[in-house]
């Protein structure tokens, strides 16, 4: 029997994939296939599932609806279609402003003497490994009403007797994407800082020697070099802003709607599991279409796991 | 029980899936038979097949055909920790989070000695390898020739049957890598130990081993001692793979027991009193091998049988000797000469054009099959 | 040429990215020790030290003087709770996906099976899918589980199977032993096999080279690993939030349900905690590194 074992190599490596890959089955695979099942069900009046075969969830999210003025039995309401589009376009925002926020601290860091690169890069860390909710809660307090914010700003207009009107921050559009920002900085500084810091010297002195001015340099030799960084960096942000809801409801309320907060209503106050699954498949969907766009371009190695 | 073997391939072939998904045989239906206290090489370029046989001896690999036997007995899928061979590895193999002393000790410890005797055999193993007082170091504060000769003591300490070594020298410089070749000879004529070594360096093979086998695209080429490889190569591979060689094409006219007269066409001239290893028939094509150390050069009005008129291509001094490039009737042979006397006078070196014979000893050729 | 040449727009980039990272952290910490209940401007700290005393909306005097929140947060009992259960959850999730993930990462790179391909794409499920569809299908798979098994086993009232502590761990097991098995993975890459070659030449059966050869030298890969599965746990609030339920409610679940209430110094003090503990990680993390290279 162990002499078996000893030379059939397959059975060794099934083995000890075995239990990994049997969990991610069931509490992966079979979720996202349950979901699937469920979306094409309907709402029971107590808010379970009656399975079926239809696509009116889908045809709600795209903007079929049934609830519509007298006379009409079927209308346009663009209101989840709005939503989705809002997720998208938060998401391309957010990571768009986190590369650029990024990119020169990642490049400060790789570019930065070896015995102080460790430290810079804990400096990164330290607000990464600080709770996600707790990271929210501290943008609440600069921005709310009576933030910090209003409170500084308020502070000085007093010192120079002007009249002060609080902003209003808070629940704004403005105040998710600065939470969102915020939130996911550190994802995309730890990939670029690891792709660049690849990047070896004597390329650099290549690209001098050859004729290239530092700013050439950095279009044609840096920059590059630290796409699969950006890549894997741009997966670790959109992704995860597209289905997050805990950014949109302490710091959008009422006014900063997303997919994310759809799908958790769905399943939380407005009990229809059918539903909320068609919309988790419909922004898992949208994810993998950009992901899948978008590394096939650039690929992705393993920067994906520096975070 | 002893056999008259220590280690004994037996049409062994192993196959490779190569990435393109094609089948390569790396070692194709090779036979050897390695004697007791034998030092014994394996000398080809990289890919001919040599690592791949040590490894199947070793148990990393097992033979796809073919059977290998140690001291008499057939492997089959015996794992490595269960075969009397331990390796020297290329890359040494230190284990980096053991220090020198566990290093040694662990083979000891897997045969399940106790700590006294273990203390004692790790000491006189790091004696051996002159390493004494260097048990508590970490392999990565030790020089490259330090690592190697730790690699050594540890596969020693275990009083293997056989010793295996994969190019154990290959990193280190070549100064050191001299000194290593004869301190490795010295131990393995002291101990009485086999001793399989893989190298592509032929110096190497040269010097330490009691037989070679030269290999090529996972063939054995030939197998003989350091003279019989270089004096009579079975083959032109050989001839041209060991030292070097000048070709001249030729047809056979006359054999006798082990000598052929052979009518070279580029030199419009039969040679005759060649000694050759095969059988070979009259009106054969073949290829006279002639190594460039054992060409003399004589001057151009020279009139002797084997004399024959050359102009000098070029001349490169190489300290030792001079590598001088003739021109015979078209034939293009490479000459050494030794530089045994001092001499500074640019003048007294061959030039580009000089007018020389050559000579061309006949018992210092050999006829070989036109194909290599 | 110096290579550690940077240019000036990179220098200030880098210091105001490194402000817009740590100022909400420092007011945080900062409104900790407010002497202020509203906490909308810092109106110093709480100096003396005696019975509570307040005045207005300002605390004056508190038994713990400048430290009152965390002695009111000491006293608060769900917090307790809540922080025993997300360190539970951390350390049994960290172990299992460690040992699993340790496991599959050997089979990947070492090992030619059939369902190899399957298992490395699997990987990267929780990695491009969003975590809150995770979430939900999960919720899904219970809820539909556990249905069925409470009708099948005829289980009522506390004896039925329903989401808490155990659905939480085996989920947060899901998400982070891919990222054990990548990280593990990546350092096998670089990893020679003839160290292990070498252990079974000198006479070392399979499982004492394992033990003796190559899990001390994978050891780091596997500890970065492990550290990754327990802040991945200890951050992770979307799927916690889906599978959790009563009694199994973690920090920051307790967190975002007191956040959409009221907005409390008490919280600034538990992030203080939170800050303290996971800059003391970072600072020993350091160490451990330098003290390696």
């Amino acid at each position: 029997m162990l002499q078996r074992l000893r030379e059939n190599k397959a059975w060794q490596g099934t083995l000890l994939a075995l239990p990994t890959t049997l969990w991610l089955f069931v509490l992966l695979v079979i979720p996202l296939f349950l979901t699937l099942v469920v979306s094409f069900g309907r709402r029971s009046p107590d808010g379970g599932v009656i399975y079926g075969f239809s696509f009116h969830n889908y045809l709600r999210l795209i903007g079929y609806s049934t609830n519509c003025p007298a006379g009409q039995s079927a209308c346009f309401d663009p209101l989840y279609a709005q939503i989705l589009w809002r997720s998208l376009t938060l998401a391309f925002w957010t990571t768009v402003i986190v590369i650029l926020l990024a990119y020169p601290l990642a490049y400060f860091i790789a570019r930065s003497h070896p015995r102080r690169r460790n430290t810079f890069l804990m400096l990164v860390l330290v607000p990464l490994w600080t709770n996600f909710v707790i990271r929210v809660y501290a943008w609440m307090m600069l921005l709310r009403e009576q933030g910090v914010i209003n409170g500084v700003l308020g502070w000085i207009a007093a010192q120079f007797g002007l009249p002060f009107q609080p902003l209003q921050m808070l629940y704004t559009p403005g105040a998710v994407l600065v939470g969102m920002v915020y939130e996911f900085l550190p994802f995309m500084i730890l990939p670029i800082f690891t792709s660049l810091e690849k990047i070896e010297l004597p390329l650099y002195e290549a690209a001098a020697d050859l004729g290239a001015n530092p700013f050439r340099t950095f279009l044609r030799v840096t920059l590059p070099l630290s796409m699969p960084g950006v890549v894997a960096g741009t997966i670790l942000v959109f992704i995860p802003v597209m289905g997050t809801f805990i950014v949109s409801d302490l710091l959008g309320g009422k006014q900063v709607i997303l997919v994310g907060n759809l799908i958790q209503n769905q399943f939380l106050s407005a009990r229809d599991p059918t539903f909320g699954s068609a919309a988790s498949l419909i922004l898992m969907i949208m994810t993998l279409i950009v992901t899948y766009f978008y590394t096939r371009k650039f690929g992705f190695g393993e920067e994906i796991i520096t975070a | 029980m002893q056999s008259e073997f220590a280690v004994e391939l037996r049409d062994v072939v192993k196959q490779f899936v190569t990435p393109e998904g094609n089948l390569l045989n790396a070692v194709d239906h090779v036979t050897m038979q390695i004697k007791n206290g034998e030092f014994f090489s394996m000398l080809g370029s990289s890919g001919c097949g040599k690592t791949t046989s040590l490894r199947m001896i070793a148990g990393f690999e097992w033979p796809t055909e073919g059977e290998v036997y140690i001291e008499g007995k057939p492997m089959g899928h015996t794992p490595p920790f269960q075969r009397k061979v331990n390796t020297v590895f290329q890359n040494y193999a230190l284990f980096q989070h053991m220090t020198v002393y566990q290093n040694v000790a662990f083979g000891l410890e897997m045969e399940g000695a106790d700590k006294n005797e273990i203390e004692k055999r790790v000491k006189r193993a790091l004696e051996m390898v002159q390493l004494t007082g260097m048990e508590r170091r970490k392999p990565r504060q030790l020089s490259g020739g330090q690592q190697q000769r730790v690699a050594v003591a540890r596969a020693l300490v275990k009083l293997p049957d056989v010793l295996l070594l994969d190019e154990p020298l290959g990193a280190l410089d070549l100064k050191l890598r001299k000194e290593m070749q004869l301190e490795l000879k010295a131990l393995q004529q002291e101990l009485g130990i086999t001793f399989i070594y893989v190298t592509h360096d032929q110096e190497e093979a040269l010097t330490m081993s009691d037989r070679i086998a030269v290999m090529s695209k996972g063939k054995v080429m030939q197998m003989g001692t350091p003279v019989e490889i270089y004096e009579r190569p079975a083959n032109r591979f050989v001839a041209d793979f060991i030292g070097e060689s000048n070709f001249l094409e030729g047809k056979i006219k006359s054999v006798s027991a082990d000598e052929a007269s052979v009518f070279v066409p580029a030199l419009n001239a039969e040679l005759s009193g060649v000694p050759m290893s095969k059988d070979f028939v009259n009106g054969e094509e073949v290829v006279i091998s002639i190594r460039p150390e054992k060409i003399r050069i004589v001057d151009a009005d020279a009139e002797k049988d084997g004399v024959f008129r050359a102009k000098v291509i070029n001349s490169i001094y190489i300290g030792s000797d001079t590598h001088v490039f003739l021109d015979c009737n078209g034939v293009r042979l490479k000459v050494m000469e030794q530089n045994h006397i001092s001499r500074l006078d640019p003048h007294s070196f061959y030039h580009k054009d000089q007018a020389v014979g050559v000579y061309l000893i006949p018992e210092n050729t050999l006829v070989l099959k036109k194909e290599a | 040429m110096n290579p550690y040449r940077r240019h000036p727009f990179i220098r200030v980039a880098t210091v105001l990215v490194y402000i817009f990272l740590y100022a909400p952290i420092v007011v945080l910490v900062l409104y900790s020790f407010n002497a202020s209940r509203t906490n909308v401007l810092f109106e110093g700290f709480i100096s003396s030290f005696g019975p509570l005393k307040t005045s207005g909306s300002l605390v004056t005097q508190s038994p713990c003087g400048p430290f009152h929140w965390f002695c009111e947060l000491s006293r608060n009992r769900e917090v307790g709770v809540a922080a025993r259960n997300t360190l539970t959850i951390a350390f049994i999730s960290t172990l299992t996906s460690t040992v699993i993930g340790t496991m599959a990462a050997l089979a990947l790179q070492r090992y030619n099976f059939r369902m190899k391909p399957f298992s490395q794409i699997s990987l990267y499920i929780p990695i491009v899918i969003p975590e809150i569809v995770m979430g939900i299908g999960i919720l899904t798979l219970f809820s539909q589980l556990f249905g069925v098994l409470n009708n099948a086993l005829g289980l009522a009232g506390d004896s039925r199977l329903s989401l808490g502590l155990g659905t939480v761990i085996v989920s947060h097991i899901a998400f982070s032993v891919p990222f054990v098995t990548l990280v593990v993975q990546a350092r096998l890459q670089g990893f020679d096999k003839s160290y292990e070659e070498a252990a079974m030449d000198l006479g070392a059966n399979e499982l004492v080279t394992f033990w003796r050869v190559t899990f001390p030298m994978i050891l780091p890969g596997v500890l970065s690993g492990a550290l990754l599965a327990f802040t991945l746990s200890l951050d992770d609030f979307v799927i916690t939030f889906f599978t959790t339920g009563p009694g199994a409610t973690t920090l920051p679940i307790y967190v975002y349900g007191l956040l959409r209430r009221i907005i409390t110094p008490q919280v600034n003090a538990l992030s203080t905690i939170w800050i303290a503990i996971v800059l003391t990680a970072v600072i020993l993390l350091q160490r451990l590194q330098n003290r390696e290279a």
